[in-house]
C-alpha cells in the first residue's frame, strides 16, 4: 500500500486561557512512502514523529492536509477502517489475557460479513504467533513474558488483522541492548516476509539506518529529508541531518571561505571553486581524515582508541563546535601517540559545507 | 544473624502488637468468653455456668430476628446498589471533559457530611405527619401518587428510605476510589483497543473492568463489612429505640443488650457480636475466594 502524507499539519491547543501556548507538532508534512516498505521515521524526542504516526494511524486528526492510502484518502477515517495494525511503545498488552487471547482480541472485535468462525480465528492468530516465533507461550500472560517476548506478542496482535499498514512507535526503545539488535533484524525480516508497509518511529539512527529502506528525518515537526539510509548519509541536505546522522557524530568546524578556498583558522584547506566569499559550518566525517605528515588539519592529540576493526583518534581543535574530533581510521594504520600534534587530510566526499546562518548545505565540488 | 534479625524484626513490631493484642485481640477473646457464661451477673461479676444458653436466647429472640433481617436486607440491596451506581458515576466522571473537577467534589461532599445531621435531614425529607407532608410525599403527590410515611409508616417504605440513605452515604468513598482506578487505566489500552476498533461496550467489558477488578473487589468486602456493621445510619432516621420501629440491625441489638433500656445484658450481646462476627467472616471469605477463582479463569 502506498502512502502518501499531503502537507499534514497537526497543532495542538494551548493548556493555557485563550489557546496561547498553542504548540504545533507537525508542520507542513508532506512524504510518499512506497508499497512494500519499511521506513523509519527519524528525529529527536519532541520532533512530532510519534504525532506523525499517529496521524496515519487515525488516533490523532491532522489539523490540515490529507492522508492518502493508495488512491483511498483516508484523513477522516477511524482507526479501525483504515486497516492498520500498532505496536505501542510499551506494547499495551491487555495483561489479564492470555498471548492468545491477546492476538485473538482484534479479530474478535470484528463483526457481521467480516467476523471470522472460531476456527478461523484461531487458525489466524496461530499463524501470526508462528511468524513471529512465540506459539510456545500462547498459554502465558503478558507479565510472565520478557520484553522481547511482548514485544512479539504486540507484533503478532497488530498482523493478525491483515492490516495494510504495520506502525510501531519506539519498537525498541524498551530492550536491553543486546536484545535490540536482534529484534530489530527480526521485525526487518518479519516485514520482508508479509510484505506489508511498515512505517517505524526511533530517534536511535543507528537503528533506523540499520533496517530501513528509507529514513525521514525529523526536526520540530518538519520533515529536513527524506531518501534511503545511505543516501541520505552520504549527502545530507543540512546541517541538522549530517549531525543527527552517523556514530560517532559528524565533526562540526567553523570556517570561512576567501577567494574561493576553505580557510580553518586562516590555515586553507581545499579549494572550494565556485562558492562565494562567505563564513561556513564545515562538517567532516569521523571516516574522512586520513592521518598525513603535511596534511592541512593540525590537532591537539588527546587519546587513541582502539575499537578492535579500526581506531577512533580523539583529539581538539580550536575551531571545532564540540571541542573534542573524533577521527575513525583503519587500524591496520601505524600511529605515533608520542607526538602531541596530529595531522589530518580531508577525504573530499566526507566533507561537507553549511552557511553559517541557516544551517543549509552549501554545493560545492572540492579541490585538495 | 539470622536469628538476631528476627528477633529485631519483633522488637520492631512491639509496640503495635501490643496496642493490637490489648484493644483488638484481647477484647476479642473476651467477647467470646462472654459469650459462653450463663447467667453472668455484670454488678458482682459472677456467672452460673458455661454453655451455648446465651446463643440459643439470641437466636430465639424475635428482636435478634428482626435485626438479622433486616441486617441482611440491607446488606443485599446497597451493596451491589452502591458500588453498581458509583462505578456508573466514576466512568461518567471520567469522561467529562470540563467542570470535572467541580463534580468530583459535589459527589464527594456526602462523605465530609454528619452521619446524624444527614439523617436529620432525610427525616424531614421524607417524613408525613399531621403538620407536614415533607418534600418527597409532596413529589409524590403532584405525580398524583399517594403520601406515605417513610420514617413512621409500613415497613418497606422504612427499609427504602434506610437503603437510599445508606446508598447515599457510603458512595461518596466508592466513586472516589474508583475514579482513581480509572485514571490509572494507561490510555494506551483504550488507543490500542481504538485501533483495533473495539466497540465501547467491549472495551468497558473486557478491558476497563478487569483492569479496575481488584478495587471493585476491595469496595465489595469493605461494603459488605460496613453493611453489616450498620447502626448509626438507622439511629439517625428512626431514632434510638429501635425495636420498637422493627428497624434494629445487628450492632443495634448489641447496643440495645448493653446500654439500651432494656440492656444490661453483656452475655447476651456478646453472643449477638459473636454471630455477626461469624457472619462477616464467613461471607468476606467467600467474596475472597469468588473474586480470585473470577480472575484465575
Amino acid at each position: 500500500m502506498d502512502i502518501k502524507l499531503q502537507n499534514l499539519t497537526k497543532r495542538f491547543p494551548g493548556r493555557r486561557r485563550g489557546g496561547s501556548g498553542e504548540v504545533t507538532a507537525v508542520s507542513d508534512l508532506s512524504l510518499q512512502i512506497q508499497d512494500g516498505t519499511l521506513v523509519g521515521l527519524l528525529g529527536p524526542s519532541g520532533c512530532g514523529k510519534t504525532t506523525t504516526l499517529n496521524m496515519i494511524c487515525g488516533l490523532e486528526k491532522p489539523t490540515s492536509g490529507r492522508i492518502f492510502f493508495g488512491e483511498e484518502d483516508v484523513t477522516d477515517l477511524p482507526p479501525e477502517v483504515r486497516g492498520v495494525g500498532m505496536v505501542f511503545q510499551n506494547y499495551a498488552l491487555y495483561p489479564h489475557l492470555t498471548v492468545l487471547q491477546n492476538i485473538l482480541f482484534p479479530l474478535e472485535n470484528l463483526k457481521g460479513a467480516a467476523r471470522p468462525s472460531r476456527e478461523e480465528m484461531r487458525r489466524r492468530a496461530g499463524e501470526a504467533a508462528a511468524l513471529v516465533q512465540i506459539e510456545s507461550l500462547r498459554d502465558r500472560r503478558p507479565r510472565e513474558l520478557s520484553g522481547g517476548q511482548q514485544q512479539r506478542v504486540a507484533i503478532a496482535r497488530a498482523l493478525v488483522k491483515m492490516p495494510r499498514v504495520l506502525l510501531l512507535d519506539e519498537p525498541l526503545s524498551n530492550l536491553d541492548a543486546r536484545l535490540r539488535l536482534q529484534t530489530r533484524e527480526e521485525i526487518c525480516k518479519i516485514q520482508k516476509k508479509t510484505g506489508i508497509t511498515t512505517i517505524f518511529v526511533t530517534h536511535d539512527q543507528e537503528e533506523a539506518m540499520s533496517i530501513s529502506d528509507c529514513i525521514a528525518v525529523m526536526k520540530e515537526g518538519v520533515l529536513m529529508q527524506q531518501g534511503h539510509p545511505q543516501r541520505v548519509y552520504d549527502d545530507p541536505s543540512n546541517l541538522f541531518v549530517a549531525r543527527f546522522l552517523g556514530t560517532p557524530p559528524i565533526n562540526v568546524f567553523e570556517a570561512e571561505i576567501r577567494g574561493q578556498v576553505l580557510y580553518l583558522l586562516g590555515q586553507p584547506v581545499m579549494g572550494a571553486p565556485g562558492v562565494p566569499d562567505q563564513p561556513v559550518w564545515v562538517g567532516v566525517r569521523p571516516e574522512g581524515f586520513t592521518p598525513k605528515e603535511d596534511g592541512p588539519v593540525t590537532c591537539d592529540l588527546d587519546r587513541v582508541e582502539a575499537l578492535g576493526r579500526d581506531v577512533s583518534i580523539v583529539c581538539t581543535h580550536p575551531a571545532c563546535a564540540a571541542g573534542t574530533v573524533r577521527a575513525i581510521v583503519s587500524s591496520a594504520r601505524e600511529i605515533n601517540t608520542d607526538c602531541s600534534k596530529m595531522r589530518f587530510g580531508l577525504q573530499p566526499d566526507k566533507v561537507f559545507l553549511f552557511h553559517r546562518d541557516s544551517g543549509a548545505r552549501i554545493p560545492f565540488c572540492p579541490v585538495s | 544473624m539470622n536469628m538476631d534479625n528476627s528477633k529485631k524484626a519483633w522488637l520492631y513490631l512491639l509496640p503495635s502488637l501490643i496496642l493490637l493484642g490489648a484493644f483488638l485481640l484481647y477484647p476479642l477473646l473476651d467477647v467470646f468468653v462472654y459469650s459462653l457464661e450463663e447467667g453472668f451477673n455484670f454488678a458482682s461479676q459472677t456467672y452460673l455456668g458455661v454453655g451455648g444458653y446465651n446463643y440459643l436466647y439470641v437466636l430465639h429472640d424475635p428482636y435478634f430476628l428482626q435485626a438479622l433481617k433486616n441486617t441482611f436486607i440491607l446488606v443485599l440491596i446497597t451493596v451491589p446498589v452502591s458500588t453498581c451506581l458509583a462505578l456508573l458515576i466514576s466512568v461518567a466522571l471520567s469522561s467529562v471533559g470540563a467542570l470535572r473537577q467541580l463534580y468530583q467534589t459535589i459527589y464527594f461532599l456526602p462523605y465530609v457530611t454528619n452521619t446524624l445531621a444527614v439523617g436529620l435531614v432525610f427525616m424531614v425529607l421524607f417524613q408525613k405527619t399531621e403538620y407536614t407532608d415533607g418534600m418527597v410525599n409532596l413529589l409524590i403527590q403532584w405525580f398524583g401518587g399517594e403520601g406515605v410515611d417513610f420514617i413512621n409508616g409500613p415497613y418497606w417504605a422504612k427499609m427504602f428510605v434506610l437503603c437510599f440513605y445508606t446508598v447515599w452515604v457510603v458512595m461518596p468513598f466508592k466513586i472516589l476510589v474508583l475514579t482513581s482506578a480509572l485514571a490509572s487505566v494507561n490510555q494506551d489500552y483504550y488507543r490500542a483497543a481504538r485501533v483495533d476498533g473495539t466497540s465501547r461496550l467491549r472495551t468497558f467489558t473486557r478491558i476497563t473492568l478487569p483492569m479496575i477488578a481488584p478495587m471493585l473487589v476491595y469496595l465489595v468486602i469493605t461494603g459488605f463489612i460496613g453493611a453489616f456493621k450498620a447502626y448509626s445510619d438507622a439511629v439517625a432516621l428512626f431514632g434510638t429505640d429501635l425495636n420498637a420501629a422493627g428497624m434494629n440491625t445487628i450492632v443495634g441489638y448489641v447496643y440495645d443488650m448493653l446500654y439500651g433500656d432494656s440492656g444490661g445484658y453483656p452475655s447476651y450481646a456478646s453472643a449477638a457480636a459473636m454471630v455477626l462476627f461469624v457472619i462477616v467472616l464467613t461471607i468476606t471469605c467467600i467474596n475472597l475466594l469468588v473474586s480470585r477463582r473470577q480472575f484465575r479463569g
